[in-house]
């Protein structure tokens, strides 16, 4: 059975500046997604990856091509269909991007609270469940600078997916950390992602973690340049 | 959507900021009430005279323009008011500022003398209990509400002791005390019969009044009278003006507040408090949306309109308007009393003057809300990643 992509991108450019600084950084972009699959995009820092990333993730306006995600044209849509659309989408930062006064446990709820029909019990007991399964569950009443590096982006991850979001999209989620937190960050990313059936995009550059991908991308001067199936 | 009251935890982190920002807004709310209520004070104390005398109706001279600066009339514009129906009794009220000196250290001051008929007073009994002393020549009241600097009156009239000293060049003895307070226009005073009146100020010519006191018949109506007093007298001789009692304190605050620098003065002290509190609560508010702009990037990209990171703005603005607000109120009521025992001027927290500048405040730290989130439209999620 087909299903429908969830993001489905076709011959997408896409430019800096304006007049003679003009710079165009993506070309003719076009790929998809399913539902539920891993993708991992590798690249040159500078190639064009991040900015993909923003497109998707309606954080920036699309301004030649198509791009549709979650069945919503991106290109030339409402600012105001952009906010409500991104609710539907889980990010992963680089940096954790915590709130800084909030503890884990609230981190993870303000990602909840958006959705109006969960009521603040339930918030609070999903976000709980959410830390658990990311095995931090005592350490939910904590505080971001009392967490490590690798705790704070399994609260990230925890924040991300607990609205059950279609769509993940993760821009180098292991890059501050060490070898071992990295792997275990990926992996809970991956197993949450599977029960849930949201998809992934996730910006590498680490070659540890290339085995978790269904498929790997290729960007290389803002050119999606070859695409191969991942070893499994 | 405020489940999780986002505004106070992040102000509650950064307790030392939050600190300066109470002492900043409590600051101006102390400068504020510090303002209005001298302003106030001095209103009050100006008027106090002239809402303790018993009457419904005043004759002023129209060239006077304040008791400090008081012109005489004739005083049978006043005899002639009992001619009008409604009129019950009329008090001829003699002002006069002499030079009171100290018996104790031989300093001299300026002093209000109130001059009026023992047999026909002004005051009513609970200021003034005993009119008898001022029947004998060069006697007077004294007002032990009065400044210091007029000497230790009270404590040596308790003593028994006979008090004399010199008034005007002339010998006076103290016969007695009462109480009514001292304004900004004058220190002290004292209150004398109408005839030591006229012997202190020898210059002045007979027959001619400072105040005309007149009051009503019970049940007769104080409007209709006060209009045909005005078209008797005002009208047809010039010479008089009729105030009603409120009138009569409305004349004298009006000087005050219009006719010196010191309305002007005090409520330009106020707008600076006002000032002051603005840039220190915009200050606190622009470092904690910059130090928060990445977590506030990150909300928007989480989905959070807009309008939410505003309201986080705006309510941690009111906030610290409410935490500043009840340390100024307290302090300040503290300095009311300092400022009540050390001057003498009725200076009171009414319930008025502190709602007032608890709006003050709100209106205040709203308005560097205002300008602060100006700082969360920068805040782009695109830059985060």
């Amino acid at each position: 059975m087909s299903q429908e992509p969830v993001i489905a991108i076709d011959r997408v450019n896409h430019y800096f500046g304006s007049g003679r600084l003009r710079k165009q950084i993506l070309f003719d972009i076009t790929a998809e997604i399913q539902p539920g699959e891993i993708v991992i995009m590798m690249g040159p820092s500078g190639s064009g990856k991040t900015t993909l990333l923003t497109l998707i993730g309606a954080l920036r306006s699309t301004q030649e091509g198509s791009m549709r995600v979650l069945g919503q044209e991106l290109n030339h849509a409402d600012h105001g269909l952009l906010v409500p659309l991104r609710r539907n989408i889980g990010y992963i930062f680089q940096a954790h991007n915590l709130l800084n006064s909030l503890t884990a446990r609230q981190n993870v709820q303000m990602s909840l609270e958006l959705h109006s029909e969960v009521s603040e019990r339930e918030a609070r007991r999903l976000s709980e469940e959410m830390l658990e399964a990311v095995g931090l569950r005592d350490w939910a009443g904590y505080y971001p600078h009392e967490l490590s590096g690798g705790q704070k982006q399994r609260v990230a991850i925890a924040r991300a997916l607990a609205s059950h979001p279609k769509i993940v999209l993760a821009d180098e989620p292991t890059a501050a950390l060490d070898k071992q937190s990295g792997r275990d960050v990926v992996e809970i990313m991956q197993r949450l992602a599977k029960q849930r059936g949201s998809a992934i995009l996730l910006v590498t550059h680490d070659n540890r973690i290339l085995d978790v991908a269904d498929r790997i991308i290729y960007m290389e001067d803002g050119r999606l340049s070859a695409l191969e199936t991942a070893p499994i | 959507m405020f489940a999780i009251p986002l505004a106070w935890l992040q102000l509650k982190r950064e307790k030392v900021r939050l600190l300066v920002a109470l002492a900043g807004i409590g600051f101006a709310v102390i400068l504020m009430f510090i303002q209005f209520g001298f302003q106030d004070a001095l209103f009050d104390s100006a008027v106090s005279l002239h809402r303790n005398i018993e009457g419904d109706i005043f004759l002023i001279s129209p060239q006077s323009t304040a008791l400090i600066a008081m012109e005489q009339f004739p005083q049978r514009r006043l005899y002639q008011s009992l001619g009008v129906s409604g009129v019950e009794s009329v008090s001829p009220l003699y002002l006069g500022f002499a030079t009171w000196r100290n018996p104790t250290n031989r300093k001299t001051r300026q002093i209000l003398v109130i001059g009026f008929e023992p047999d026909n007073p002004i005051f009513n009994q609970t200021i003034v209990s005993n009119l008898a002393p001022i029947r004998l020549p060069d006697t007077v009241l004294f007002d032990r509400a009065s400044r210091e600097e007029f000497g230790p009156i009270g404590e040596l009239f308790d003593q028994q002791k006979v008090v004399t000293t010199e008034l005007s060049g002339r010998r006076v003895t103290v016969g007695g005390l009462f109480k009514l307070g001292a304004s900004f226009g004058a220190d002290g005073n004292l209150i004398t019969s109408d005839i030591n009146f006229l012997r202190l100020f020898g210059q002045r010519k007979i027959g001619q009044l400072d105040v005309g006191v007149i009051r009503l018949q019970p049940g007769a109506d104080r409007e209709q009278v006060l209009k045909r007093l005005e078209a008797t007298l005002q009208e047809s001789t010039k010479d008089v003006r009729v105030l009603s009692k409120e009138g009569f304190v409305e004349f004298e605050r009006s000087y005050w507040a219009s006719s010196t620098a010191i309305g002007f003065i005090f409520t330009l002290g106020a707008a600076i408090g006002f000032v002051v509190g603005t840039v220190i609560v915009y200050q606190i508010l622009y470092t904690d949306v910059s130090d928060h702009l990445a977590e506030y990037a990150t909300l928007k990209a989480m989905g959070y309109r807009n309008l939410y990171l505003l309201s986080v703005v705006f309510q941690e603005a009111f906030i610290l308007a409410i935490m500043g607000y009840i340390p100024g109120l307290l302090f300040s009521t503290g300095l009311y009393n300092l400022t009540r025992n050390a001057t003498s001027l009725p200076i009171y927290m009414t319930t008025q003057r502190s709602l007032m500048v608890f709006c003050l405040t709100v209106i205040m730290c709203m308005m560097s809300g205002a300008i602060a989130v100006r700082r969360v439209q920068d805040a782009d999620p695109a830059d985060i990643f």
